[in-house]
């Protein structure tokens, strides 16, 4: 860390053995401590295996299933993926268990004697007859996408004013300071609601994620500037200080590195937060009525009452990939808490 | 101790004013003064911003609920204008902004939030009232339960003492608490309403029922709430447990613990009087923390299980785009969620005598 403020007079070629010995001690320092840690504490690692498992099935389902034929003759269907729940053209089955499901049939009576082939709905269709397959595999990208965008803005927003209350103290400091206690205590969900309601149109997915930033950021805010406060009174910043490093070089140069577990954690942290906030939105009525996130199938789920009629397909499966994502996060959170702050280390 | 804490900590009552300019000093210095402080800036600047949001978008809530309620009722559009204008003059939203400002932060003061449009001759206080006790009763039982479970399997969990089986149970644990409560609501709904027919699955009792003082209507409610509660109780028992297990094995490093260790005291009195005691107060400070994701999480189990309590109201307000019951009912939980915290960080010091605070 210190390191880089005597490199200053020394030639180009010095420079770079220096740069190169500089990422092995960097590699030594920061990246072996990760794999060493994730072996004595794998949370971190199970996490991101379920969350890259989900991408994958994501990823793989949409290629695939764009491919496939659709179910119907109708012209606005390219293929099975745009028979998604509201917006997407109905399949014309309506009310169908999942087709591999052979004990179903009791459930919903099907209409006429159709019967499907085995993958034909993998995952059954509503009461709208669209395929709640198509609906999951869209709907996955497009939360993890609202949560991404929130997370990253929120991120980015508060390590930016927690550098601003840290750097020029005084003023700026306190209105920050009061900004994030004010904004910690009201729920960010309650003046997204007042938000939604006045703006009177639908949000997209980017918009809510940005909506979501825009009352999120006090806590990624407050985390990262009790970090900055604690490192500016560490001896080697104020070494660089001393040593006539300028301010920004001193905060990403000398600091940074020591704040990226916060920055990481505190982003993880406002992903699931996000998340978690979106599909409450959307589960109210206030999301997208035309996309098919998982937070609107659960609007549905809701509305039409499937669980009275029966229909866990409906259900279970966004119900499953939500699960999957927030426990995913909550593991590499747990994870990362655990290699940021060592007090929480298992000692039992 | 009480008023010892007190004194010690309350720089108003040891200096001796000599100057005005001093006591307004120590005043501002105060701890609690600055708590309270907080809590105002905390509910004017929720109520600005609520406030300020309509105006910038330029919509017209009156208007909008008279034009939607004409579709619905197919009636002629003609004196809808007049209609509307009459409205905002009786509801005073043709005032210069900074009279409708100066009112509408008046009314606050007051808590009083206007009447509401969908149901236009009850106020919007009324209604919030009807369905605040649900919410209360709901939330107040739920705290308190997942508050003493979470603790206890948190101190269990962190015991090194502890049979080696249990440190199995942390993974559920850790798992249910990071599941959405609406989430598990929909799961216990299908096993317990649906599959098992055992609970009702909507609703704060019967219909048909009528709200009395009997044996049978208190079973029926408390019928009604078990599956919304459980709900609720599962991931809020993870927060608490992750929180008491940490905090637990801090507290088994403290040296008091050796010396415990050392004077032969039992295994019990050790975990209960020396280890739990000192490891629960903290757990209080989390109190701040979980009101305000316990309360929003309830919002919608409340929608899910049709809970007659806040959060299912505030859903129907949104229904009806009924604004002034939206922001009656926003502004009421924002209120009690802010005093809520205040009263934790206010009272924390007092029992924990390990924590002060002075003047910085």
């Amino acid at each position: 860390m210190a390191r880089a403020a005597d490199t200053r007079n020394l030639t180009m070629s010095t420079r770079a053995r220096l740069a190169r010995r500089r990422w092995g001690v960097f590699y030594q320092e920061r990246i072996e401590p990760i794999f060493l840690y994730s072996r004595r504490n794998p949370s971190l690692i199970v996490g991101l295996a379920m969350l890259g498992t989900l991408l994958l099935f994501t990823v793989i389902g949409l290629l695939g299933y764009s491919q496939l034929e659709p179910h119907t003759n109708d012209p606005s269907q390219n293929s099975r993926l745009d028979a998604y729940v509201s917006g997407g053209a109905p399949v014309g089955d309506k009310r169908m268990p999942p087709s591999w499901c052979t004990w179903c049939e009791d459930i919903v009576e099907l209409e006429g004697d159709k019967k499907p082939t085995l993958f034909q709905y993998p995952m059954g269709t509503d009461t709208q007859s669209r395929d709640l397959f198509a609906t999951n595999l869209r709907g996955i990208p497009l939360t993890l996408g609202t949560g991404l965008i929130a997370g990253l803005l929120s991120v980015g927003i508060g390590t930016v004013t927690a550098f601003v209350a840290a750097y020029y103290r005084g003023v700026p400091d306190v209105v920050i300071r009061l900004l994030t206690d004010v904004g910690i205590s009201i729920p960010g969900l309650l003046i997204l609601i007042i938000i939604r309601i006045q703006l009177g149109t639908e949000l997209l997915w980017w918009q809510l994620g940005a909506g979501l930033a825009a009352v999120g950021w006090v806590f990624s805010s407050r985390t990262v500037r009790s970090q900055v406060l604690v490192l500016r009174e560490q001896p080697y910043v104020e070494i660089a200080r001393q040593s006539g490093m300028s301010g920004l070089a001193i905060i990403f140069r000398e600091m940074m590195p020591n704040l990226i577990p916060y920055i990481t954690a505190s982003f993880v942290a406002s992903v699931a937060g996000s998340i978690l906030a979106s599909i409450g939105l959307e589960a109210l009525g206030l999301g997208d009525f035309s996309s098919p996130s998982l937070g609107m199938t659960v609007y549905w789920v809701i509305q039409f009452g499937a669980i009275t009629l029966g229909m866990w397909w409906w259900w279970l499966f966004p119900l499953a990939f939500i699960v999957i994502i927030f426990v995913s996060l909550f593991l590499i959170s747990a994870g990362l808490d655990e290699w940021s702050n060592p007090r929480l280390r298992r000692q039992v | 101790m009480t008023t010892t804490a007190t004194r010690r900590n309350n720089p108003a009552l040891n200096t001796k004013p000599n100057s005005a300019v001093a006591f307004i000093a120590a005043f501002f210095g105060n701890f609690i003064v600055q708590r309270f402080l907080l809590f105002l800036l905390t509910v004017w600047v929720a109520a600005t911003v609520i406030f300020i949001l309509p105006r910038l978008t330029g919509q017209d809530p009156v208007k909008e609920k008279l034009l939607l309620e004409a579709q619905r009722g197919g009636s002629v559009q003609a004196g809808m204008n007049e209609m509307a204008k009459e409205y905002s003059a009786r509801l005073g939203l043709d005032l210069p902004i900074q009279e409708q400002y100066i009112n509408y932060m008046t009314d606050l003061a007051q808590l009083d939030f206007g009447y509401s449009i969908a149901y236009f001759p009850r106020t919007v206080n009324e209604i919030i009232l009807d369905s605040i006790v649900w919410s209360i009763g709901l939330m107040t039982v739920t705290l308190f339960l997942a508050f003493v479970l979470g603790t206890g399997a948190g101190a269990l969990l962190g015991w090194s003492r502890s049979p080696g089986w249990l440190s199995y149970a942390f993974m559920p644990l850790l798992t249910l608490s990071a599941i959405p409560q609406y989430m598990l609501g929909l799961v216990l709904m299908f096993i317990f309403a649906i599959i098992l027919n055992w609970l009702p699955f909507f609703g704060a009792y019967s219909p048909g029922n009528l709200p009395e003082w009997s044996l049978g209507f208190v079973l029926d409610v408390l019928r009604h709430a078990i599956l919304p509660a459980l709900a609720i109780l599962f991931s809020a028992v993870g927060f608490w447990a992750i929180g008491m297990r940490g905090m637990m094995i801090n507290t088994q490093g403290e040296d008091f613990m050796i010396q415990a260790d050392a004077k032969g005291l039992n295994g019990t009195r050790i975990f209960v009087r020396y280890a739990i005691r000192n490891a629960l107060l903290p757990q209080v400070t989390g109190l701040a923390i979980s009101f305000g994701t316990l309360l929003t999480g309830a919002v919608l189990v409340e929608v899910l299980f049709q809970y007659p309590g806040l959060g299912n109201t505030l859903f129907y307000a949104i229904r009806v785009s009924d604004f002034f019951q939206i922001t009656g009912i926003v502004m009421t939980i924002i209120i009690s969620l802010a005093m809520a915290t205040m009263v934790v960080d206010l009272v924390y010091p007092l029992i924990d005598p390990r924590v002060k605070y002075t003047q910085s």
